[in-house]
């Protein structure tokens, strides 16, 4: 009593791309469906105009690098794997499967999802996070809300705090630590830092 | 030789003759007068209960069915595909968000991971929006054994398909054709008795007995749909001088509230058997039908509203001001021109139960003919109507904020989702006014640690400098 036109096998490589996601195949059914409605003139592939198209995703300020993470650096559209494979980031926790032998860490794993964050900060995909590319989400975050000395500063507070090599750039690793212990100026660290920090600037 | 096929077919005729009687006898007795009197039996109710515990019954099978091999049925609100969160405020996410980063903050400031709202709710939109949603019947999360609702439902065994087959063959085979001739019977009954009450002389036994005509009719419309009604709060029915305004799902809203009461009807006016249907309707009380050139002229719109408002004996009128139909799991943007106009608002919200038959009308999906087929061939239209107080325009309140505020009033009391988006959506693209109010949201939960922290930086300047 089949619902749907598409079945599993419209779907290429379903099975491995469960295994290497996660997903169950009803979840990557519906995924798909939501594929193919994206997918407005039907190539076969996503488009960043028919991400555009969605509503929620036009109001969020930082919409458009979120559309830009889902395509490789240089690419111009993006096929169902890696479609699917980067929403597998976003996989509740609790249907995590037990697969034979694996090794590696889950794909929603937190870490994966931090990459993920970092991603949208590091445009230029140089691994680290510039004080411009700061600035540059900050802006789109707040837009014509804040000056632009309150910008200035937000962004100078951020990178002291996370820049713990002094190499004025935040790296995968500090952004990971600055997620863990966010202490405060004032209020005592659990955390040593790699380097002693001055007390006030 | 003809002679000997004779008897058979007089048996024949016989047995039809008798099952026909049967039939209309039936029909009559328990679904016309009862209408005609505004009585009920309660049979609809039994019969809602009965299916209840069948759909149960059903699901159990279904779910045994998935555990043996191994599998879960999809629930569209219970395991989604990403880890969703409820839809709260940015505020309050903000500070779960802080929260669970384990920071030892006083006060926020800007942290890093707070792109990770943004990402989040970035990603759920892509995976499933809520403007398309609400163009889309509404997912159940349980199968009622009709296979227009079966999207995710796959494990389904011998039991439950014969359980089906049955259920096809009492939809199809029964509930159908005597749907469909009570419909008839509603219809003409109304094009016939509204015109002869028209030509009447004296006004007040005129609407009085189209009062009476009308709401006979509907009843026994309401029946052709079996429709089971509970009408919520009838202190607050709609007055005359009023205008009702109500969430849109379906046509089938106006049967349903003009069941309980007479309204005015607003809209185009059309051809064919609705426009015959609309003509003799105004022959006995006042509705406005506007010819297609005049609906683009919005101050005659509006005059011809404030002119029939003003008029005390003419019946409260009934408008849908989102405009268009949506799929009630949520209530779209009011067009603020019903608003404008200076009287009474009386909000209803009208909530169907989507387990007996789904009543969203998706006019791109099907056409007015194959949608009144697919509500006569489910199980029955199962909804609840609440009467909202009546509300007012008050001093310094726009349109736009008095239709927002009407809306989420309906909103909260049918247990809808309210949202800021135009039903126009279908075809438009986004307001950029909405991503700045995101924005501004956004630099609230900053903004007054910012100038805070610009003062600290001033001072240890200072004190550095000294």
């Amino acid at each position: 009593m089949g619902s749907s036109s598409s079945s599993m096998d419209h779907i290429p490589n379903a099975e491995e791309l469960m295994q290497e996601t996660g997903f169950s195949a009803a979840h990557l059914l519906r995924l798909y469906e939501r594929f193919e409605f994206l997918d407005k003139d039907q190539t076969g592939e996503l488009r960043p105009e028919d991400f555009g198209a969605i509503g929620g995703l036009a109001l969020n300020p930082i919409g458009d690098r979120i559309i830009s993470a889902f395509f490789s650096p240089g690419q111009e559209t993006v096929d169902f794997p890696s479609f699917v494979r980067v929403l597998a980031h976003f996989r509740p926790n609790g249907t995590n499967r037990t697969r034979n032998g694996t090794q590696q860490e889950p794909v929603n794993s937190r870490t994966r999802k931090l990459k993920f964050a970092f991603q949208l900060y590091d445009q230029d995909r140089d691994g680290k996070i510039s004080r411009a590319e700061l600035l540059q989400v900050l802006r789109a975050m707040l837009g014509i809300q804040v000056t632009e000395e309150q910008l200035q500063s937000i962004a100078e507070r951020a990178i002291q705090e996370a820049d713990l090599d002094r190499d004025d750039a935040i790296s995968f690793d500090e952004f990971k630590k600055v997620q863990q212990v966010s202490p405060h100026p004032q209020t005592p660290t659990k955390e040593t830092p790699l380097h002693p920090t001055e007390g006030g600037r | 030789m003809t002679w000997s096929t004779f008897p058979v077919d007089n048996l024949l005729c016989r047995c039809l003759g008798i099952s026909i009687t049967v039939w209309w006898t039936f029909l009559f007795v328990f679904i016309i007068i009862p209408a005609v009197f505004g009585v009920s039996f309660g049979m609809r109710r039994f019969y809602m209960r009965t299916l209840l515990k069948i759909f149960e019954w059903a699901m159990l099978r279904m779910e045994m069915g998935a555990k043996e091999k191994n599998q879960e049925l999809y629930k569209p609100y219970s395991n989604g595909i990403i880890a969703k969160e409820p839809p709260s405020s940015l505020q309050q996410e903000m500070q779960e968000l802080r929260g669970s980063a384990g920071c030892l903050r006083s006060e926020p400031e800007f942290e890093m991971a707070d792109i990770f709202y943004f990402c989040r709710r970035g990603v759920e939109s892509i995976v499933d929006d809520e403007v398309t949603k609400c163009f889309s019947a509404q997912e159940l999360e349980s199968w009622n054994l009709l296979t227009r609702s079966n999207y995710n439902f796959r494990h389904i065994s011998l039991r439950v398909t014969v359980l089906w087959g049955f259920g096809v063959l009492v939809r199809y085979g029964v509930l159908l054709p005597l749907r469909v001739t009570l419909a008839v019977t509603g219809i003409s009954l109304l094009l016939v008795l509204t015109t002869l009450v028209g030509f009447l002389p004296n006004r007040e036994l005129r609407s009085f007995l189209s009062e009476k005509v009308h709401l006979m009719c509907y009843r026994i419309c309401v029946r052709a749909l079996t429709a089971i009604i509970t009408y919520h709060n009838r202190e607050n029915k709609p007055q005359n001088g009023g205008i009702c305004v109500a969430n849109h799902t379906t046509p089938i809203d106006v049967i349903i509230l003009a069941n309980d009461g007479c309204y005015s009807l607003v809209g185009q006016a059309h051809g064919g058997l609705m426009g015959m249907i609309q003509r003799a309707m105004v022959k006995s009380s006042p509705h406005i039908w506007f010819e297609r050139s005049e609906v683009k002229d919005r101050h005659l719109v509006a005059k011809r509203l404030g002119d029939h408002v003003a008029d005390k004996t003419k019946q409260p009128i009934l408008i849908f001001p989102e405009g268009t139909c949506i799929n009630n799991t949520s209530v779209m943007m009011f067009k603020k021109g019903s608003f404008e106009i200076a009287c009474t608002v009386y909000p209803v919200a009208i909530k169907y139960d989507p387990r007996f038959g789904d009543a969203f009308w998706n006019s791109s999906k099907f056409g007015m003919v194959n949608y009144l087929l697919r509500m006569m061939s489910s199980w029955a239209i199962v909804c609840s109507v609440w009467y909202l107080p009546p509300m007012n325009r008050e001093e310094g309140e726009d349109a736009v904020q008095f239709a927002n505020r009407v809306k989420a009033a309906i909103a909260a009391q049918g247990g809808l989702v309210d949202l800021i988006w135009d039903g126009g959506l279908k075809r438009t693209k986004v307001k950029d006014a909405f991503k700045e109010e995101q924005q501004k949201l956004y630099s609230q939960v900053l903004t007054l640690h910012v100038s805070s922290a610009l003062i600290f930086a001033g001072e240890i300047k200072h004190q550095t400098l000294c």
